[in-house]
Protein backbone atom coordinates (compact mmCIF):
# COMPACT_ATOMS: atom_id res chain seq x y z
CA UNK A 1 0.00 0.00 0.00
CA UNK A 2 2.73 2.11 0.78
CA UNK A 3 4.35 1.95 -2.55
CA UNK A 4 1.14 2.41 -4.27
CA UNK A 5 1.18 5.87 -2.43
CA UNK A 6 4.65 6.67 -3.12
CA UNK A 7 3.70 5.57 -6.74
CA UNK A 8 0.80 8.05 -7.09
CA UNK A 9 2.91 10.60 -5.86
CA UNK A 10 5.62 10.55 -7.67
CA UNK A 11 4.44 13.03 -10.97
CA UNK A 12 6.66 15.57 -12.23
CA UNK A 13 5.21 18.97 -12.53
CA UNK A 14 4.37 19.97 -15.65
CA UNK A 15 4.23 23.46 -17.40
CA UNK A 16 0.86 23.96 -16.84
CA UNK A 17 1.55 23.35 -13.79
CA UNK A 18 3.38 26.44 -13.31
CA UNK A 19 1.25 28.74 -15.32
CA UNK A 20 -0.96 27.76 -12.92
CA UNK A 21 0.70 28.61 -9.89
CA UNK A 22 1.90 31.55 -10.91
CA UNK A 23 -1.17 32.85 -11.92
CA UNK A 24 -2.86 32.55 -8.93
CA UNK A 25 0.52 33.88 -7.02
CA UNK A 26 -0.01 36.82 -8.86
CA UNK A 27 -3.73 36.99 -8.68
CA UNK A 28 -4.11 36.28 -4.58
CA UNK A 29 -0.78 38.97 -4.09
CA UNK A 30 -1.98 41.35 -6.17
CA UNK A 31 -5.58 41.69 -4.57
CA UNK A 32 -3.98 40.95 -1.04
CA UNK A 33 -1.79 44.32 -1.14
CA UNK A 34 -4.83 46.22 -3.01
CA UNK A 35 -7.01 45.34 -0.19
CA UNK A 36 -4.13 46.03 2.27
CA UNK A 37 -4.44 49.75 2.53
CA UNK A 38 -2.04 50.84 4.74
CA UNK A 39 0.03 49.60 1.40
CA UNK A 40 -2.04 50.72 -1.49
CA UNK A 41 -2.88 54.04 -0.18
CA UNK A 42 0.25 55.71 0.52
CA UNK A 43 2.29 53.52 -2.05
CA UNK A 44 -0.21 55.37 -4.90
CA UNK A 45 -1.31 57.87 -2.81
CA UNK A 46 2.09 59.75 -1.80
CA UNK A 47 3.54 60.14 -5.72
CA UNK A 48 -0.48 61.24 -6.90
CA UNK A 49 -0.26 63.98 -3.55
CA UNK A 50 2.87 65.06 -4.91
CA UNK A 51 2.61 65.33 -7.93
CA UNK A 52 -1.09 67.45 -7.60
CA UNK A 53 1.24 69.31 -4.54
CA UNK A 54 4.58 70.29 -6.48
CA UNK A 55 3.39 69.23 -10.39
CA UNK A 56 -0.21 70.34 -10.93
CA UNK A 57 0.38 73.63 -9.31
CA UNK A 58 3.31 74.72 -11.47
CA UNK A 59 0.78 73.68 -14.30
CA UNK A 60 2.33 74.48 -18.49
CA UNK A 61 5.60 74.58 -16.73
CA UNK A 62 8.69 72.27 -17.68
CA UNK A 63 8.39 71.64 -13.89
CA UNK A 64 4.57 70.31 -14.38
CA UNK A 65 6.29 67.71 -17.34
CA UNK A 66 9.57 66.84 -15.22
CA UNK A 67 8.08 65.47 -12.09
CA UNK A 68 5.50 63.25 -14.47
CA UNK A 69 8.63 61.48 -15.21
CA UNK A 70 10.21 61.73 -12.06
CA UNK A 71 7.30 60.65 -9.73
CA UNK A 72 6.13 58.00 -12.16
CA UNK A 73 9.95 56.47 -10.80
CA UNK A 74 9.17 57.41 -7.52
CA UNK A 75 6.34 55.25 -7.77
CA UNK A 76 7.46 52.07 -8.86
CA UNK A 77 10.75 52.50 -6.19
CA UNK A 78 7.81 52.84 -3.58
CA UNK A 79 6.19 49.75 -4.59
CA UNK A 80 8.97 48.12 -4.86
CA UNK A 81 10.80 48.57 -1.66
CA UNK A 82 7.43 48.34 0.14
CA UNK A 83 5.93 45.65 -1.69
CA UNK A 84 9.02 43.09 -1.17
CA UNK A 85 11.04 44.45 1.35
CA UNK A 86 8.53 44.88 3.87
CA UNK A 87 6.09 42.60 2.67
CA UNK A 88 8.12 39.93 2.67
CA UNK A 89 10.06 41.07 5.91
CA UNK A 90 6.74 40.74 7.31
CA UNK A 91 5.44 37.34 6.21
CA UNK A 92 8.67 35.87 7.04
CA UNK A 93 7.91 37.39 10.40
CA UNK A 94 4.55 36.32 11.03
CA UNK A 95 5.64 32.96 9.74
CA UNK A 96 3.25 32.37 6.28
CA UNK A 97 6.27 32.50 4.36
CA UNK A 98 7.47 29.61 6.34
CA UNK A 99 4.31 27.83 5.54
CA UNK A 100 4.55 28.54 1.84
CA UNK A 101 8.12 27.37 1.75
CA UNK A 102 6.72 23.66 3.47
CA UNK A 103 4.52 23.70 0.79
CA UNK A 104 5.29 23.00 -3.51
CA UNK A 105 5.10 26.65 -4.25
CA UNK A 106 8.08 27.32 -7.05
CA UNK A 107 10.27 29.53 -4.76
CA UNK A 108 10.38 32.19 -8.09
CA UNK A 109 6.40 32.43 -8.62
CA UNK A 110 6.82 33.99 -4.91
CA UNK A 111 9.28 36.97 -5.87
CA UNK A 112 8.04 36.97 -9.67
CA UNK A 113 4.06 37.47 -8.53
CA UNK A 114 5.21 39.75 -5.87
CA UNK A 115 7.48 42.09 -8.83
CA UNK A 116 4.57 41.79 -11.14
CA UNK A 117 2.50 42.89 -8.27
CA UNK A 118 4.53 45.79 -7.55
CA UNK A 119 4.64 46.83 -11.32
CA UNK A 120 0.75 46.63 -11.62
CA UNK A 121 1.00 49.22 -9.27
CA UNK A 122 3.23 51.28 -10.83
CA UNK A 123 1.00 51.38 -14.00
CA UNK A 124 -1.50 52.30 -12.27
CA UNK A 125 0.68 55.68 -10.68
CA UNK A 126 1.20 56.13 -13.90
CA UNK A 127 -1.86 56.58 -15.08
CA UNK A 128 -2.73 58.53 -12.20
CA UNK A 129 0.14 60.67 -13.33
CA UNK A 130 -0.67 60.95 -16.52
CA UNK A 131 -4.57 61.36 -16.30
CA UNK A 132 -3.95 64.74 -14.13
CA UNK A 133 -0.65 66.11 -16.46
CA UNK A 134 -3.11 66.06 -19.21
CA UNK A 135 -5.81 67.48 -17.80
CA UNK A 136 -4.86 69.60 -14.76
CA UNK A 137 -1.14 69.80 -15.27
CA UNK A 138 -1.20 71.10 -19.18
CA UNK A 139 1.31 68.35 -20.21
CA UNK A 140 0.65 67.57 -23.62
CA UNK A 141 2.26 64.26 -24.35
CA UNK A 142 2.47 61.96 -27.84
CA UNK A 143 1.63 58.17 -27.36
CA UNK A 144 4.83 57.59 -27.93
CA UNK A 145 5.96 59.27 -24.85
CA UNK A 146 3.09 57.86 -22.85
CA UNK A 147 4.67 54.46 -23.75
CA UNK A 148 7.16 55.24 -23.49
CA UNK A 149 7.21 56.20 -19.90
CA UNK A 150 5.25 53.76 -19.22
CA UNK A 151 8.04 51.24 -20.08
CA UNK A 152 10.75 52.92 -18.42
CA UNK A 153 8.82 53.09 -15.17
CA UNK A 154 8.48 49.45 -15.53
CA UNK A 155 12.39 48.85 -15.89
CA UNK A 156 12.57 49.78 -12.49
CA UNK A 157 10.65 46.74 -11.54
CA UNK A 158 13.33 44.28 -11.74
CA UNK A 159 16.44 46.52 -9.62
CA UNK A 160 14.26 47.66 -7.43
CA UNK A 161 12.51 44.45 -6.35
CA UNK A 162 16.33 42.67 -6.04
CA UNK A 163 16.55 45.69 -4.17
CA UNK A 164 13.57 45.13 -1.40
CA UNK A 165 14.04 41.31 -1.90
CA UNK A 166 17.75 42.56 -0.11
CA UNK A 167 16.48 44.66 2.31
CA UNK A 168 13.80 41.88 3.26
CA UNK A 169 16.52 39.75 4.66
CA UNK A 170 18.50 42.11 6.78
CA UNK A 171 15.73 44.42 8.60
CA UNK A 172 13.55 43.15 11.65
CA UNK A 173 9.77 43.42 10.24
CA UNK A 174 8.72 45.87 12.93
CA UNK A 175 11.17 47.92 11.96
CA UNK A 176 11.16 47.99 8.24
CA UNK A 177 8.81 50.49 6.84
CA UNK A 178 10.52 52.90 9.32
CA UNK A 179 14.12 51.60 7.79
CA UNK A 180 12.61 52.09 4.10
CA UNK A 181 11.18 55.55 4.23
CA UNK A 182 14.77 56.61 5.34
CA UNK A 183 16.71 54.92 2.29
CA UNK A 184 13.88 55.55 -0.34
CA UNK A 185 13.01 58.70 1.04
CA UNK A 186 16.49 60.84 0.97
CA UNK A 187 17.87 58.55 -2.44
CA UNK A 188 14.95 59.95 -4.34
CA UNK A 189 15.37 63.73 -3.23
CA UNK A 190 19.63 63.16 -4.18
CA UNK A 191 18.49 61.80 -7.53
CA UNK A 192 16.54 64.48 -8.35
CA UNK A 193 13.17 63.03 -8.57
CA UNK A 194 11.58 65.86 -5.95
CA UNK A 195 13.39 68.53 -8.08
CA UNK A 196 15.85 69.07 -11.16
CA UNK A 197 18.88 68.24 -9.77
CA UNK A 198 20.53 71.71 -10.73
CA UNK A 199 18.44 73.35 -8.32
CA UNK A 200 20.35 70.92 -5.30
CA UNK A 201 23.52 72.32 -3.57
CA UNK A 202 26.76 71.77 -5.77
CA UNK A 203 27.67 68.73 -3.60
CA UNK A 204 24.79 66.72 -3.61
CA UNK A 205 24.84 66.81 -7.53
CA UNK A 206 27.81 65.08 -7.17
CA UNK A 207 26.59 62.04 -4.78
CA UNK A 208 23.21 61.51 -7.91
CA UNK A 209 25.11 59.77 -9.85
CA UNK A 210 26.42 56.68 -6.99
CA UNK A 211 22.61 56.23 -6.61
CA UNK A 212 20.56 53.72 -8.78
CA UNK A 213 17.55 55.92 -8.72
CA UNK A 214 19.15 58.49 -10.43
CA UNK A 215 20.12 56.38 -13.40
CA UNK A 216 16.48 55.37 -13.23
CA UNK A 217 15.31 58.52 -13.13
CA UNK A 218 17.73 59.85 -16.11
CA UNK A 219 16.23 57.41 -18.50
CA UNK A 220 12.51 58.44 -17.85
CA UNK A 221 13.68 62.54 -18.12
CA UNK A 222 15.77 61.73 -21.02
CA UNK A 223 11.91 60.86 -22.45
CA UNK A 224 11.24 64.75 -22.21
CA UNK A 225 14.48 65.74 -22.87
CA UNK A 226 15.87 67.11 -19.11
CA UNK A 227 18.34 64.50 -19.05
CA UNK A 228 21.86 65.75 -17.34
CA UNK A 229 23.48 67.26 -20.80
CA UNK A 230 26.43 64.90 -21.04
CA UNK A 231 24.97 61.77 -20.04
CA UNK A 232 25.06 58.46 -21.72
CA UNK A 233 21.94 56.70 -21.80
CA UNK A 234 23.53 53.13 -21.85
CA UNK A 235 25.63 54.38 -19.15
CA UNK A 236 22.55 54.52 -16.85
CA UNK A 237 21.03 51.44 -18.51
CA UNK A 238 24.36 49.68 -17.31
CA UNK A 239 24.21 51.10 -14.06
CA UNK A 240 20.14 49.84 -13.65
CA UNK A 241 21.42 45.63 -15.08
CA UNK A 242 25.03 46.28 -12.65
CA UNK A 243 22.87 47.18 -9.43
CA UNK A 244 20.35 44.39 -10.39
CA UNK A 245 23.20 41.87 -10.42
CA UNK A 246 24.71 43.83 -6.64
CA UNK A 247 21.59 43.35 -5.06
CA UNK A 248 20.88 39.85 -6.14
CA UNK A 249 24.17 38.39 -5.46
CA UNK A 250 24.48 40.14 -2.16
CA UNK A 251 20.32 38.67 -1.60
CA UNK A 252 21.68 35.36 -2.63
CA UNK A 253 24.57 35.59 -0.32
CA UNK A 254 22.78 36.32 2.65
CA UNK A 255 20.05 33.74 2.28
CA UNK A 256 22.43 30.55 1.72
CA UNK A 257 24.05 31.89 4.64
CA UNK A 258 21.33 32.40 6.69
CA UNK A 259 19.54 28.74 5.79
CA UNK A 260 22.92 26.90 6.39
CA UNK A 261 22.94 28.37 10.28
CA UNK A 262 18.75 27.59 10.29
CA UNK B 1 16.02 0.73 37.49
CA UNK B 2 15.75 4.29 38.24
CA UNK B 3 13.88 5.52 41.09
CA UNK B 4 12.82 9.01 41.41
CA UNK B 5 11.85 11.74 43.80
CA UNK B 6 8.06 10.49 42.85
CA UNK B 7 8.95 7.09 44.20
CA UNK B 8 7.49 5.49 40.58
CA UNK B 9 10.34 3.90 39.22
CA UNK B 10 11.06 3.77 35.56
CA UNK B 11 11.98 0.70 33.46
CA UNK B 12 15.23 0.60 31.40
CA UNK B 13 14.89 3.18 28.18
CA UNK B 14 14.49 1.27 25.15
CA UNK B 15 11.00 -0.53 25.04
CA UNK B 16 11.37 -1.77 21.66
CA UNK B 17 8.40 -0.91 19.04
CA UNK B 18 7.35 -3.27 17.26
CA UNK B 19 6.05 -2.36 13.39
CA UNK B 20 3.44 -4.27 12.06
CA UNK B 21 4.67 -6.67 9.18
CA UNK B 22 2.80 -4.46 6.81
CA UNK B 23 4.04 -1.21 7.85
CA UNK B 24 7.35 -1.75 7.73
CA UNK B 25 7.87 0.94 5.02
CA UNK B 26 8.56 4.17 6.83
CA UNK B 27 6.80 7.12 5.02
CA UNK B 28 9.21 9.72 6.26
CA UNK B 29 12.09 9.19 8.72
CA UNK B 30 14.97 10.73 10.55
CA UNK B 31 18.13 8.39 10.59
CA UNK B 32 20.16 9.48 13.49
CA UNK B 33 19.58 12.76 12.89
CA UNK B 34 21.40 15.65 15.15
CA UNK B 35 20.93 19.48 14.50
CA UNK B 36 23.42 21.74 16.20
CA UNK B 37 22.59 25.43 16.08
CA UNK B 38 25.83 27.61 17.21
CA UNK B 39 25.53 26.62 20.88
CA UNK B 40 22.95 24.37 21.66
CA UNK B 41 21.99 21.21 20.72
CA UNK B 42 18.52 20.89 19.51
CA UNK B 43 18.14 17.45 18.12
CA UNK B 44 20.66 14.46 19.19
CA UNK B 45 21.17 11.60 17.51
CA UNK B 46 17.34 11.27 17.10
CA UNK B 47 15.86 8.31 15.25
CA UNK B 48 12.21 8.61 14.51
CA UNK B 49 10.01 6.63 11.87
CA UNK B 50 6.72 7.04 10.53
CA UNK B 51 4.62 4.99 9.22
CA UNK B 52 1.77 4.86 6.95
CA UNK B 53 -1.81 5.32 8.73
CA UNK B 54 -0.09 6.10 12.12
CA UNK B 55 -0.77 9.09 14.43
CA UNK B 56 2.23 10.05 16.70
CA UNK B 57 2.32 12.17 18.70
CA UNK B 58 6.10 13.90 19.84
CA UNK B 59 5.91 14.73 23.58
CA UNK B 60 7.89 16.95 25.18
CA UNK B 61 8.47 20.05 27.40
CA UNK B 62 8.98 23.45 25.28
CA UNK B 63 12.18 23.89 23.57
CA UNK B 64 12.77 19.86 23.58
CA UNK B 65 13.33 19.40 20.05
CA UNK B 66 9.75 18.78 18.87
CA UNK B 67 9.41 21.83 16.07
CA UNK B 68 12.82 21.53 14.94
CA UNK B 69 11.98 17.81 13.99
CA UNK B 70 9.27 18.86 11.96
CA UNK B 71 11.00 21.77 10.73
CA UNK B 72 13.42 18.87 9.45
CA UNK B 73 10.76 16.88 8.37
CA UNK B 74 9.32 19.63 5.97
CA UNK B 75 12.92 20.42 4.44
CA UNK B 76 12.83 23.66 5.87
CA UNK B 77 16.11 23.25 8.32
CA UNK B 78 19.25 20.71 6.91
CA UNK B 79 20.04 18.33 9.47
CA UNK B 80 23.94 18.65 10.86
CA UNK B 81 24.00 15.18 10.65
CA UNK B 82 22.22 12.43 9.83
CA UNK B 83 19.70 11.67 6.87
CA UNK B 84 15.82 12.85 6.79
CA UNK B 85 13.55 11.24 4.48
CA UNK B 86 10.25 11.55 3.43
CA UNK B 87 8.44 9.17 0.90
CA UNK B 88 11.99 8.33 -0.21
CA UNK B 89 13.02 11.54 -0.97
CA UNK B 90 15.09 14.63 0.48
CA UNK B 91 12.10 16.78 1.97
CA UNK B 92 14.24 19.93 0.58
CA UNK B 93 13.36 18.62 -2.88
CA UNK B 94 9.98 20.26 -3.70
CA UNK B 95 8.42 17.27 -5.43
CA UNK B 96 8.32 15.45 -2.05
CA UNK B 97 6.11 18.34 -0.76
CA UNK B 98 3.51 17.50 -2.83
CA UNK B 99 2.24 14.58 -0.50
CA UNK B 100 2.64 16.84 2.67
CA UNK B 101 0.48 19.22 4.39
CA UNK B 102 1.54 21.12 7.51
CA UNK B 103 -0.05 23.43 10.43
CA UNK B 104 3.21 25.21 12.16
CA UNK B 105 3.00 26.99 14.92
CA UNK B 106 3.07 31.21 14.93
CA UNK B 107 1.48 31.47 11.70
CA UNK B 108 -0.64 34.23 10.75
CA UNK B 109 -1.60 34.37 7.07
CA UNK B 110 -2.51 37.78 5.15
CA UNK B 111 -5.76 38.77 7.16
CA UNK B 112 -6.89 40.97 3.99
CA UNK B 113 -8.13 37.57 1.70
CA UNK B 114 -10.78 35.58 2.27
CA UNK B 115 -11.02 32.29 3.64
CA UNK B 116 -12.07 30.77 0.12
CA UNK B 117 -9.40 33.29 -1.49
CA UNK B 118 -6.78 31.72 0.95
CA UNK B 119 -8.31 28.08 0.52
CA UNK B 120 -8.22 28.15 -3.22
CA UNK B 121 -4.66 29.75 -3.18
CA UNK B 122 -2.79 27.29 -1.45
CA UNK B 123 -4.54 24.39 -3.93
CA UNK B 124 -2.80 25.84 -6.60
CA UNK B 125 0.38 24.60 -5.10
CA UNK B 126 -0.25 20.96 -5.39
CA UNK B 127 -0.90 19.36 -8.75
CA UNK B 128 -4.11 17.15 -6.70
CA UNK B 129 -5.66 19.46 -4.53
CA UNK B 130 -8.69 18.62 -2.74
CA UNK B 131 -12.01 20.00 -3.77
CA UNK B 132 -12.58 23.43 -2.13
CA UNK B 133 -15.63 22.58 -0.85
CA UNK B 134 -13.96 19.72 1.02
CA UNK B 135 -11.68 21.42 2.81
CA UNK B 136 -14.38 23.71 3.86
CA UNK B 137 -16.15 21.08 5.28
CA UNK B 138 -13.57 18.94 6.49
CA UNK B 139 -11.74 21.85 8.60
CA UNK B 140 -15.64 23.03 10.00
CA UNK B 141 -15.48 26.61 7.55
CA UNK B 142 -18.92 26.52 6.45
CA UNK B 143 -20.72 30.20 6.45
CA UNK B 144 -17.19 31.76 6.56
CA UNK B 145 -16.22 31.36 3.14
CA UNK B 146 -16.30 34.85 2.56
CA UNK B 147 -15.54 36.49 5.62
CA UNK B 148 -11.86 38.60 5.43
CA UNK B 149 -9.40 36.29 7.57
CA UNK B 150 -8.59 39.09 9.87
CA UNK B 151 -12.18 39.35 10.67
CA UNK B 152 -12.56 35.75 12.21
CA UNK B 153 -11.56 34.30 15.93
CA UNK B 154 -8.81 32.53 17.00
CA UNK B 155 -10.34 29.55 16.88
CA UNK B 156 -12.03 29.80 13.49
CA UNK B 157 -8.04 30.72 12.21
CA UNK B 158 -6.66 28.05 13.32
CA UNK B 159 -9.21 25.95 11.54
CA UNK B 160 -8.54 27.49 8.29
CA UNK B 161 -4.81 26.67 9.07
CA UNK B 162 -6.33 23.20 9.20
CA UNK B 163 -7.90 23.55 6.26
CA UNK B 164 -4.57 24.72 4.24
CA UNK B 165 -2.48 21.76 5.64
CA UNK B 166 -4.96 19.91 4.23
CA UNK B 167 -5.36 21.67 0.47
CA UNK B 168 -3.15 19.58 -1.10
CA UNK B 169 -4.88 16.08 -0.05
CA UNK B 170 -1.44 15.09 1.61
CA UNK B 171 -0.70 11.43 2.74
CA UNK B 172 1.14 13.34 5.72
CA UNK B 173 0.59 15.45 8.07
CA UNK B 174 2.74 17.80 10.11
CA UNK B 175 0.56 19.41 13.12
CA UNK B 176 2.93 21.52 15.01
CA UNK B 177 1.82 22.39 18.37
CA UNK B 178 -2.18 23.07 16.75
CA UNK B 179 -3.93 23.24 19.85
CA UNK B 180 -2.25 26.00 21.77
CA UNK B 181 -3.87 28.95 22.72
CA UNK B 182 -7.32 27.60 21.63
CA UNK B 183 -10.49 27.08 24.33
CA UNK B 184 -11.39 23.85 25.43
CA UNK B 185 -14.01 23.51 22.83
CA UNK B 186 -12.32 24.31 20.03
CA UNK B 187 -9.38 21.98 20.68
CA UNK B 188 -11.85 18.90 21.50
CA UNK B 189 -13.31 20.20 17.80
CA UNK B 190 -9.85 19.70 16.15
CA UNK B 191 -8.97 16.52 17.73
CA UNK B 192 -12.38 15.11 15.91
CA UNK B 193 -10.92 16.27 12.97
CA UNK B 194 -7.42 14.66 13.75
CA UNK B 195 -9.09 11.64 14.51
CA UNK B 196 -10.76 11.80 11.24
CA UNK B 197 -7.74 12.00 9.36
CA UNK B 198 -6.80 9.09 11.08
CA UNK B 199 -9.90 7.14 10.07
CA UNK B 200 -8.73 8.30 6.57
CA UNK B 201 -5.54 5.95 7.17
CA UNK B 202 -3.38 9.55 6.66
CA UNK B 203 -0.09 9.78 8.70
CA UNK B 204 0.16 12.86 11.47
CA UNK B 205 2.62 13.66 13.33
CA UNK B 206 1.69 15.93 16.18
CA UNK B 207 3.29 18.23 18.14
CA UNK B 208 2.69 18.74 21.48
CA UNK B 209 2.93 19.41 25.32
CA UNK B 210 -0.70 18.64 26.22
CA UNK B 211 -0.34 14.69 28.17
CA UNK B 212 -3.84 14.54 27.64
CA UNK B 213 -3.77 15.30 23.41
CA UNK B 214 -1.53 12.98 23.16
CA UNK B 215 -3.34 10.17 25.11
CA UNK B 216 -6.26 11.03 23.38
CA UNK B 217 -5.51 10.81 19.99
CA UNK B 218 -1.91 9.00 19.28
CA UNK B 219 -1.77 5.25 18.27
CA UNK B 220 2.12 6.34 19.49
CA UNK B 221 3.52 8.75 21.65
CA UNK B 222 7.42 9.62 21.13
CA UNK B 223 8.40 11.55 23.96
CA UNK B 224 11.78 13.87 23.67
CA UNK B 225 13.44 15.97 26.04
CA UNK B 226 16.57 17.83 25.41
CA UNK B 227 16.94 16.87 21.84
CA UNK B 228 17.33 12.85 22.44
CA UNK B 229 14.21 10.14 22.71
CA UNK B 230 14.00 9.63 26.14
CA UNK B 231 10.91 6.89 25.40
CA UNK B 232 8.46 5.33 22.41
CA UNK B 233 5.46 3.17 22.80
CA UNK B 234 1.64 2.93 23.33
CA UNK B 235 0.56 5.65 25.49
CA UNK B 236 -0.37 2.27 27.70
CA UNK B 237 3.47 1.13 27.09
CA UNK B 238 4.28 4.76 28.30
CA UNK B 239 2.23 4.60 31.18
CA UNK B 240 3.60 1.06 32.39
CA UNK B 241 7.08 2.39 32.39
CA UNK B 242 6.05 4.10 35.36
CA UNK B 243 5.21 0.83 37.71
CA UNK B 244 3.84 1.26 41.78
CA UNK B 245 0.50 2.73 42.50
CA UNK B 246 -0.70 5.45 44.75
CA UNK B 247 -2.88 5.54 48.09
CA UNK B 248 -4.35 8.16 49.52
CA UNK B 249 -5.80 8.09 52.58
CA UNK B 250 -6.47 9.60 56.74
CA UNK B 251 -4.72 7.85 58.79
CA UNK B 252 -3.17 8.09 62.57
CA UNK B 253 -0.04 5.35 61.39
CA UNK B 254 3.07 7.06 61.47
CA UNK B 255 5.19 7.40 58.10
CA UNK B 256 8.24 5.17 59.85
CA UNK B 257 5.03 2.18 59.46
CA UNK B 258 3.96 2.90 56.64
CA UNK B 259 7.46 3.29 55.14
CA UNK B 260 8.17 -0.36 56.55
CA UNK B 261 5.16 -1.60 55.04
CA UNK B 262 6.27 -4.49 52.49
CA UNK B 263 6.96 -2.85 48.42
CA UNK B 264 6.39 0.81 49.83
CA UNK B 265 8.59 3.12 47.71
CA UNK B 266 7.40 6.31 49.59
CA UNK B 267 5.51 7.93 51.95
CA UNK B 268 4.42 11.78 51.87
CA UNK B 269 2.01 14.15 53.39
CA UNK B 270 -0.53 16.29 51.92
CA UNK B 271 -2.33 18.34 54.22
CA UNK B 272 -4.38 16.02 56.44
CA UNK B 273 -3.69 12.88 54.10
CA UNK B 274 -0.73 10.89 53.63
CA UNK B 275 0.00 9.86 50.69
CA UNK B 276 1.67 6.18 49.97
CA UNK B 277 3.70 5.22 46.82
CA UNK B 278 3.79 1.06 46.49
CA UNK B 279 3.75 -1.61 44.14
CA UNK B 280 1.57 -4.23 45.59
CA UNK B 281 -1.06 -1.25 46.36
CA UNK B 282 -3.67 -4.57 47.62
CA UNK B 283 -1.29 -5.75 50.18
CA UNK B 284 -0.66 -2.20 52.03
CA UNK B 285 -4.10 -1.22 51.82
CA UNK B 286 -4.63 -4.52 54.11
CA UNK B 287 -2.16 -3.68 56.52
CA UNK B 288 -3.65 -0.29 57.24
CA UNK B 289 -6.85 -1.26 57.77
CA UNK B 290 -5.88 -3.59 59.74
CA UNK B 291 -3.61 -1.56 61.98
CA UNK B 292 -5.98 1.31 61.48
CA UNK B 293 -10.06 1.26 61.70
CA UNK B 294 -9.83 4.72 61.76
CA UNK B 295 -7.90 5.26 58.44
CA UNK B 296 -10.77 7.07 55.82
CA UNK B 297 -10.86 9.00 52.52
CA UNK B 298 -8.87 6.02 50.77
CA UNK B 299 -8.72 6.28 46.73
CA UNK B 300 -6.11 4.54 45.33
CA UNK B 301 -4.74 5.33 42.05
CA UNK B 302 -2.69 4.75 39.31
CA UNK B 303 0.12 6.39 37.39
CA UNK B 304 -1.07 8.82 34.61
CA UNK B 305 0.77 9.30 31.82
CA UNK B 306 1.27 13.08 33.83
CA UNK B 307 3.32 10.74 36.20
CA UNK B 308 5.30 9.04 33.76
CA UNK B 309 5.99 11.80 31.68
CA UNK B 310 7.32 13.58 35.00
CA UNK B 311 9.28 10.99 35.94
CA UNK B 312 10.73 10.02 32.14
CA UNK B 313 11.80 13.73 31.78
CA UNK B 314 13.74 13.78 34.72
CA UNK B 315 11.16 16.94 36.20
CA UNK B 316 12.02 15.20 39.40
CA UNK B 317 15.33 14.82 40.60
CA UNK B 318 16.60 11.14 41.19
CA UNK B 319 17.08 9.55 44.08
CA UNK B 320 19.75 7.07 43.45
Amino acid sequence: MATAVLNARRQTLGFSYYVRVLRQEIRYEFLKMLRLRAFSLSVVGFPVMFYLLFGVANRHTDFARYLLASYSCFGMIGASLFGLGAGIAMERMQGWLELKLASPMPRLAYLAAKTVSCSAFALIIVALLITLGVTLGGVAMTPAEVLKLAGITLAGALPFASMGLLLSLVMPATAAPGIINLIYLPMSFLSGLWMPLNMLPHWMQKIAPALPTYHYAQLALNIFGYAQPGGSMSGHWEALVGFTCLMLGAAWLIFTRTEAKA
Amino acid sequence: MATYATGLQVEPLTIPFPAPAHLKHAIARLHSVTKRYENTTALDNVTLNLYPGEVVALLGPNGAGKTTAVRLLLGLIAPTSGSVRVMGRDPRDASARTGIGAMLQITRVPETLKVREHIDWFRSYYPTPLPAGEIVRIAKLEGLENKLYGKLSGGQRQRVLFGLALAGNPDLIFLDEPTVGMDIESRRGLWEQIRWLASQSKTVLLTTHYLEEADALASRVVVIDKGRVIAEGTPAQIKQRVSGRRIRCITELDEEFLMALPSVVKVERDREAVIVTAHEAELVVREMLLSDVTLRGLEISAPGLEDAFLALTGKNQPTN
